[in-house]
């Protein structure tokens, strides 16, 4: 299934066995990712919140993985990128338009923790952090756990390209290597980590190449394809449940936006490169490849678009409505509580 | 030459550019310190001006940077490694305090590690625990490795430019919310500022506030509203956490006879409890109060705007905490 990314519009359908009501689920998830990041963009600029970090561009990959999930039952450690694979597994765009506003009844921090910052025990989100990477030693942990503990849970954590530096990725990919875990890595490789180009972070042409050296399986997809990054996904899930071990997953994507909301890419990539890669956007190669199947058209597109803004805008309005977090949240517990010593 | 009014950033570019001009060994890397110009911005243009053999992107991996700057070091480079957060310097950890500080100790003095770290620290932009701690004092704890934490333009200047041509390793600590502070800086390509030497930054008779970094800010605000109260603190900047020069402190405690000590560090095992215990050590007899310390809350630093405020020390509580000490 080599994809020649440069010419790649078309979605990959081969294997695929969802029914049409799920294909068209996939279609509005991505479409309520987009939307209600470029809402948060824009209340950037507004001034009225601090910060926003983007998943724009990545909305292929993201919700293709989490439907190869079991989602509520499997683990996901998920990265600050992942708004889209977040909203898949149940958070809310009210849950994120409270993390953004910094505001009381946040659901994944108390708003303690920046927004992007995945956790959720009912949604089976391990908690994620800042330093990168730390989250696959993290991750190889809980694998090790659903192992000794016999369940059938896999554990799926992603990361971006410019991450796999860290010494933690290899750490805990060997880790998953030699302990035959049941973990999928998965790396969102959108060429860039901030301003460094992915050939200044690594030496070989793909992050998947690592994988037999950690004697993992590797895979690379077309993070654009939602189709096929949801087959590649599903079958290293596979692969980790019947006790097979370990999968890197390589997905090849893009981010269309600045880094965060600090940054200004057009210091260090051409207008041209975006343009060119935007034509390859994954929610409109989703949009054609469902008008073709006859799924889609022109009202039903709208109509999706309709109900998106509303409950963007509902989110947004509560949100902004809510209080601030009581100053004794300051002083949550930092110790859990020694009443079971 | 006449002192020009500059910001923190621009004095540490201007120290980072003189000693690159002076010194071919001196060469920078770190994440995003080439294209990006530095995550504060402070190695903007470097690039260009000195190229990429010396000016180097590196892959995101904190223990190779300071690693690999201890390596580079040993074999007769003077590399300044650049961290975006001290509280990334956690991962990069047992380079720092077990590699940079100990190998000339351990080694019969085979080898020096003239290096400098440069990273930034503190709160206040709402980046949450992982990223807005300031943990200076942990790496004060090691013999073998200079601390320099700066609190102005002068200041900054002077110490980075020492730190570079120093034999010593040292971590150089910048405010991340300080980088726009101006004040009067020597153009002078040979200002240096002795390492290890404190400066009295206020004079006062009622009571010595020990500081360092945004302690200064606050320290010098709440001083402004103490005076109004007929209050007048004496402000000790420390500006040095390792080498620790509390000279000028011991001379203002015996006039004072009281003391805060302000930083923003966590409130345990940290520099008001050194100061507090020297000063019962040395200076007993001349105590009216006790010691008291105004730092950053006992939780992770937490987000929201609000909170995260109430976490951190302020002029107000420092005001509380002199009044406290002056009785009355
Ligand atoms: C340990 C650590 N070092 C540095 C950073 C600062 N930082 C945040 S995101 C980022 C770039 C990550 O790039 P990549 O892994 O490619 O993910 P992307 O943002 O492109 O999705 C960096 C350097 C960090 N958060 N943690
Ligand atoms: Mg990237």
């Amino acid at each position: 299934m080599a994809t020649d990314l440069q010419t790649a519009h078309q979605i990959d359908d081969t294997g695929i066995d969802l029914d049409d009501q799920t294909l068209l689920e996939m279609y509005w998830q991505m479409v309520r990712a987009r939307r209600l990041d470029e809402r948060v963009w824009i209340l950037h600029r507004q001034g009225k919140i601090a910060f926003h970090i983007s998943g724009i561009g990545h909305e292929g990959v993201q919700v293709g993985a989490a439907y190869a999930m079991r989602r509520g039952h499997d683990y996901a450690s998920l990265y600050y990128r992942d708004l889209a694979f977040s909203l898949s597994l149940g958070l809310t765009p009210l849950d994120f338009m409270l993390a953004v506003f910094g505001k009381a009844g946040e659901p994944t921090s108390g708003s303690r923790q920046m927004p992007s910052h995945w956790s959720s025990r009912k949604l089976g989100m391990l908690s994620s952090s800042s330093p990168v990477a730390t989250q696959v030693p993290q991750a190889a942990g809980a694998a090790l756990a659903c192992k000794l503990r016999g369940d059938d849970r896999v554990v799926i954590v992603t990361l971006g390209e410019g991450s796999t530096s860290e010494g933690d990725f290899y750490e805990g990919l060997n880790w998953a290597g030699v302990h035959q875990l049941p973990l999928v890595c998965l790396v969102q490789n959108n060429i860039y980590a901030i301003s460094v180009p992915v050939h200044l972070q690594m030496a070989v042409p793909n992050v998947a190449d690592r994988a037999p050296m950690f004697g993992i399986a590797g895979a690379i997809v077309d993070g654009n394809d939602v189709l096929a990054s949801y087959c590649v996904m599903r079958e290293a899930v596979e692969r980790a449940r019947s006790g097979q071990g370990a999968t890197l997953v390589e997905a090849k994507t893009y981010r269309p936006v600045p880094h965060s909301s600090d940054d200004d890419d057009r210091t260090y990539r051409s207008r041209d490169e975006v343009e060119e890669w935007k034509k390859r956007d994954a929610i409109l190669r989703f949009q054609v490849y469902l008008r073709e199947r006859g799924l889609l058209d022109d009202d039903a597109i709208a109509e999706i678009e309709e109900r998106v803004r509303q409950e963007v805008d509902e989110a947004h309005a509560a949100a902004e409505a809510a209080p601030y977090p009581p100053p004794e949240d300051t002083l949550f517990p930092v110790f859990a509580p020694d009443d079971r010593v | 030459m006449a002192d020009r009014p500059i910001t923190i950033r621009e004095a540490l570019s201007a120290a980072l550019r003189e000693e690159m001009q002076r010194d071919e060994r001196v060469f920078i890397m770190g994440e995003e310190v080439g294209v990006w110009g530095g995550t504060y911005a402070v190695t903007r243009g470097f690039l260009d001006e000195f190229g990429e053999k010396r000016v180097r992107d590196t892959p995101i991996a904190e223990m190779v940077i300071a690693g690999a700057a201890v390596g580079a070091a040993m074999a007769g480079l003077r590399p300044v490694a650049e961290i975006m957060t001290i509280n990334f310097a956690f991962l990069a950890l047992d380079a720092i305090v077990n590699h940079a500080a100990k190998v000339r100790y351990m080694f019969n003095g085979q080898f020096t590690v003239p290096l400098v770290i440069r990273t930034t620290t503190g709160g206040g932009k709402q980046l949450g625990a992982t990223h807005s701690h300031a943990p200076e004092v942990i790496f004060a704890h090691f013999p073998g490795l200079y601390v320099a934490v700066p609190g102005t333009a002068y200041d900054a200047k002077g110490m980075l430019k020492a730190s570079i041509r120093d034999d010593n390793p040292v971590l150089f600590v910048e405010h991340s919310t300080m980088l726009q502070r101006r004040s009067p800086v020597p153009d002078d390509p040979d200002f240096l500022l002795p390492i290890g030497k404190s400066d009295v930054k206020r004079r006062g008779d009622d009571v010595t506030i020990v500081t360092f970094g945004k302690g200064l800010e606050w320290s010098t605000a709440a001083a402004e509203t103490l005076a109004q109260d007929g209050i007048e603190a004496e402000i000790i900047d420390l500006r040095w956490l390792r080498p620790l020069d509390l000279e000028p402190v011991f001379e203002s405690f015996k006039k004072t006879n009281r003391c805060v000590v302000v930083e923003e560090s966590l409130p345990m095992f940290n520099v008001g409890a050194e100061v507090a215990a020297r000063l019962q050590d040395e200076l007993f007899d001349y105590m009216d109060a006790p010691v008291k310390r105004v730092a950053a809350m006992d939780v992770p630093l937490p987000y929201a705007a609000e909170i995260e405020r109430m976490a951190l020390p302020s002029p107000e509580k420092i005001v509380k905490a002199v009044k406290e000490v002056v009785g009355g």
